[in-house]
């Protein structure tokens, strides 16, 4: 065990962690104000959920003992065996709980990515169980085909530092299957659906940069070189992509928008996920600039097929994913991390190539079939969306009986609700009660 | 005693302000809303999608005088909020019965 790896995987675990609540105010800025809790509460609330049913359950099948290339057993379940021992065949120089709650961290913002293609609409009870069995059903797997030893797509040698397949286009293609089953927003593509608030948008923006170094230079899994490129490679990628659709904006609107250059870091910062660890800066930046012209052009095509994405998860986690998945392919070299490979312009033919494509489809279809399948269930049972008069009403007062801002005091006290005391303990009237 | 009531631009509120005082005004009313007229809204723009927004930010002013001020507070408005351009808002005048000082219980013109 190696303590300089695992006091750096512990600092990047938290990193990763900060990008949830990052996420949380990213979207949460981009909504109607009516709709801004119950946004942000679809991230925050994962970090709760994903957790524990990741211990519970879903880290043992992601990472336990391979099973036919397709997913772990249930030797880690409960993080049993989970302790302070490195796991050689998983991350030799840290504790395997270190490096399970690494992936934890992974886990938690995968299905939370999501959220932003249901917003304004979803229940929040559907939410619960969407996520809770898209962790296990769709996640999960996907988790073990691409980093778990024995996974078939690891076998196959695709490369994916980072989570540009199980994290971006999983979200994305799984975000395309929900709005195709939840339907459009009442009065998409007729409404002024504006964000209400894109400082808290911006501010979500650096928290998600500041955590995406977590991201992927703790995806080395070691304080070592290879962390430092790619943690160079993260900063250009986000770098380049707000370049990249400043310069569509700049192009296409004649003026440049604040909006558009938070997106375009994101989108950079998708694109160069599954390359990190693989690629110089040069390349990064390529990737990059390319991640942002081609999200900044995908964002539109929701309009144009009529799929109501609210917050541009397809046009920007499923194609910036695509384009990093693909480019990865072209630019990967062997020279910055001999346990990758040589891509096309490194001199490595085709091969790379072809098996990112491999990869790309399996993703796309496995995650689009079983998301697809999950969300009619989970419509046909506990439903998935909110009545007509709940959206217009906004999200926040419907499904959790508080707004984000209120501006008025006009009003009085009904009940207080408190958790039933246990025997024996004393009796407080509520008017006495001094509260936590 | 008339009430005259203009709709304006809010970057113009300081001026009619001082426009108002120099007319011997000393009260006023006044609200933040949202309206349109001729002008129309405004163009957006959020990740390449473009919204017409309908309602611009307008500042209400409410004004109670005796009949023989309302030249002098109409011309003091138009003077403050004029830009010459479109959108600059309007003043209408409306008769009022009674005005009251919620303090002495003084009425009529003596209240103003």
């Amino acid at each position: 065990m190696d303590t300089g790896d695992t006091a750096f995987i512990l600092v990047a675990s938290a990193l990763v962690m900060f990008m949830t609540p990052g996420l949380a105010l990213f979207y949460g800025g981009m909504v109607r104000s009516k709709n801004v809790l119950g946004t942000i509460m679809q991230s925050i609330f994962a970090l709760g959920l994903v957790s524990v049913l990741w211990v519970l359950i879903g880290y043992t099948l992601a990472f336990g003992p391979d099973v036919g290339g397709f997913i772990g057993n249930l030797d880690f379940l409960g993080f049993k065996d989970v302790g302070a021992t490195p796991n050689d065949a998983l991350a030799a120089t840290i504790p395997h709980v270190s490096f399970a709650t690494f992936q934890m961290m992974f886990a938690i913002i995968t299905p939370a990515l999501i959220t932003g293609a249901f917003a304004e609409r979803m229940k929040f009870s559907g939410y619960v169980l969407f996520t809770a069995l898209w962790l296990i059903v769709v996640y999960a797997p996907m988790a073990h085909w691409v980093w778990a030893p024995g996974g078939w797509i690891r076998e196959l040698g695709a490369l994916d530092f980072a989570g540009g397949t199980v994290v971006h286009i999983n979200a994305g293609i799984a975000a395309l299957a929900a709005v195709l089953v939840i339907g459009k927003r009442k009065g998409f593509g007729q409404g002024a659906f504006i964000p209400h608030n894109l400082t808290m948008t911006v501010l979500g923006t650096g928290i998600l940069w500041f955590g995406w170094f977590g991201f992927n230079a703790g995806s080395a899994l070691g304080a070592n070189g290879l962390a430092a490129s790619a943690f160079l490679a993260t900063n250009l990628g986000a770098a380049a992509g707000a370049c990249g659709w400043a310069l569509v904006d700049a192009r296409k609107e004649r003026r440049s928008t604040i909006l558009g250059v938070a997106s375009g870091a994101v989108a950079g910062l998708v694109a160069i996920t599954p390359a990190a660890g693989f690629v110089g800066p040069l390349p990064a930046i390529a990737i990059g600039l390319i991640g942002g012209v081609v999200c900044a052009w995908a964002v539109g095509l929701k309009f144009r097929w009529g799929y109501d994405d609210s917050l541009d998860v397809v046009g920007v986690h499923l194609v910036g994913g695509l384009v990093g998945a693909l480019l990865t392919g072209v630019f990967a070299d062997l020279a910055i991390n001999e346990a990758g490979a040589d891509g096309l312009l490194a001199g490595g033919g085709f091969g790379l190539l072809g098996k990112q494509f491999v990869a790309v489809g399996a993703t796309l279809a496995f995650s689009f079939i079983v998301t697809y399948a999950l969300l009619k269930l989970i419509d046909a049972t506990v439903g998935l969306r909110v009545t007509e008069e709940e959206e217009v009403t906004g999200v926040d007062l419907a499904q959790h009986s508080e707004v984000g801002y209120s501006f008025s005091e006009s009003g009085s006290f009904t009940t207080a609700h408190q958790a039933t005391p246990s025997a024996g303990a004393a009796q407080v009237p509520a008017s006495e009660g001094s509260g936590i | 005693m008339k009430i005259v009531v203009a709709v304006i631009k809010p970057f113009k509120l300081e001026d009619v302000k001082e426009t108002l005082e120099g007319a011997g005004i000393h009260g006023m009313t006044v609200t933040d809303v949202r309206g349109f007229g001729r002008q129309k809204g405004h163009t957006e723009v959020y990740r390449g999608a473009e919204y017409q927004v309908d309602f611009a930010p307008k500042v209400r002013l409410e004004i109670v005088v005796d009949d023989d001020r309302v030249d002098d507070v109409v011309k003091a408005i138009t003077t403050g909020a004029s830009t010459q351009s479109i959108g600059d808002g309007k003043i209408w005048i409306s008769p009022v019965e009674q005005v009251i000082r919620i303090r002495t219980g003084e009425k009529g013109p003596d209240a103003l």
